[in-house]
């Protein structure tokens, strides 16, 4: 009797993991919405981004949009995921990662005029790890292959 | 020839055996250690964005690693004494704890570290970084708990109890940069595809964790035994081994 007690306790160990399981899945599933950490430009045109309190919003710095202003600290630059734009200005200093074309995460509002006022900027980093020659040859293939094309506006 | 496994699920048997393997694994650690430390810091080529910060993550992310693999580790050895009401595996769930708490927190320090210069703050509450750190208080959780109640054969079941509901957050660590939009990075290195860096850096990544992964059966075996001597002081075995010992 001794075997069976023991798979008893095998299989209800099972089942509630399973409970623990879909009781975290449902959970999350119910906060989905306040589990993303930033929004992108698409959201943000289509309203889906909390009223009247700050937020973060995602996306990649479109090439060229990059402009400092006369006292060296407020800059402003266009966000896209490109699908959509997303002005923005800020005051302050940029993380290193900061470049046109790359991942940026910004904390701020949106203003009247639909300019994203940002408080906070942080670079999001990619997940691609190479030498920088190695870099410089892709990048001379992807030249030769297409010019990248720039997001619509 | 059949090896009779449950011969040592008993501590007086496997005590000798684990004093016997530390010295492997501890020799393999040290040597994996030296050659992955080299690769990384002196052959694995300058990263083309990041420069030389990004060597942070061949300690980052093996610690990442293994904070995951040994909480998975560590709940399964509890499952498996809740069930089985084996003494072994409760106390190799209780000696990997302080091991799984370590690498948690190195991996959340030198995050971090990496944090603040590159994307510009030392921390911030996105998915990945939030259920990393409640790993962190799920092990620090299990080992108070466990402390905390007198009988070992009742803070074993507590134990297991909460190591095994704390493992739903494990998946939620790993996937969490997919499901969500996180500052987190995702994954370099993904199942059925190809890893997203340079072969050297991955290789010194992969070195290091192999180290990582020696030194924890090492000190978690060195870890066992003291547990087994400690809660089995009256028995006839640990008796005649102190006697011997003299």
């Amino acid at each position: 009797m001794a075997i069976k007690a023991r798979h008893k306790r095998f299989v209800l160990i099972g089942i509630g993991l399973a409970l623990v399981g879909l009781a975290a899945m449902l959970i999350l599933n119910a906060f989905q919405s306040n589990m993303v950490f930033f929004y992108t430009p698409t959201q943000v045109d289509k309203g889906e981004v909390p009223k009247n309190t700050g937020f973060r919003i995602g996306g990649l710095v479109v090439p060229g949009s990059l402009k400092r202003g006369g006292d060296g600290l407020s800059v402003s630059f266009v966000i896209t995921d490109t699908a959509k734009t997303v002005p923005v200005i800020y005051k302050g200093v940029l993380p290193d990662l900061f470049k046109e074309g790359k991942g940026v995460v910004a904390q701020g509002k949106v203003g009247a005029d639909g300019i994203f006022m940002a408080s906070e900027v942080l670079a999001k980093h990619d997940e691609n790890y190479m030498p920088p020659e190695a870099a410089e040859a892709l990048k001379r293939a992807k030249e030769q292959g297409k010019t990248l094309v720039m997001p619509a506006k | 020839m059949k090896i009779n496994w449950f011969k040592y699920s008993s501590p007086q048997t496997f005590y000798p055996l684990a004093g016997k393997m530390i010295p492997w694994f501890a020799w393999l650690a040290t040597i994996l250690a030296i050659a992955g430390l080299y690769i990384s810091f002196v052959i694995a080529p300058t990263d083309f964005q990041q420069g030389e910060a990004y060597r942070i993550i061949f300690v980052h992310v093996p610690a990442a690693w293994m904070s995951m693999v040994i909480y998975i580790v560590m709940a399964a050895w509890a499952g498996l004494g809740l069930a089985l009401n084996a003494r072994l595996s409760a106390m190799m769930a209780q000696a990997l704890a302080p091991t799984g708490a370590i690498f948690t927190l190195l991996a959340l320090v030198t995050g971090s570290l990496w944090g603040k210069p590159m994307w510009g703050a030392w921390w911030v509450w996105d998915a990945r970084l939030t259920s990393e750190l409640i790993l962190l208080f799920l092990y620090l959780g299990f080992i108070a708990l466990q402390s905390s109640i007198d009988d070992p054969r009742r803070a074993d079941r507590a134990g297991a109890l909460l190591a095994l509901v704390g493992v739903v957050n494990v998946p939620i660590i790993y996937f969490s940069v997919k499901w969500w939009n996180t500052l987190h990075q995702g994954s370099s290195i993904n199942m059925g595809a190809a890893p997203k860096m340079a072969a050297t850096m991955l290789l010194g990544m992969l070195l290091m964790a192999l180290a990582f992964w020696m030194y924890t059966v090492a000190v978690g075996l060195m870890r066992v035994r003291c547990i087994m001597l400690e809660r089995e002081r009256s028995a006839d075995w640990v008796k005649a081994l102190s006697l011997g010992a003299k």
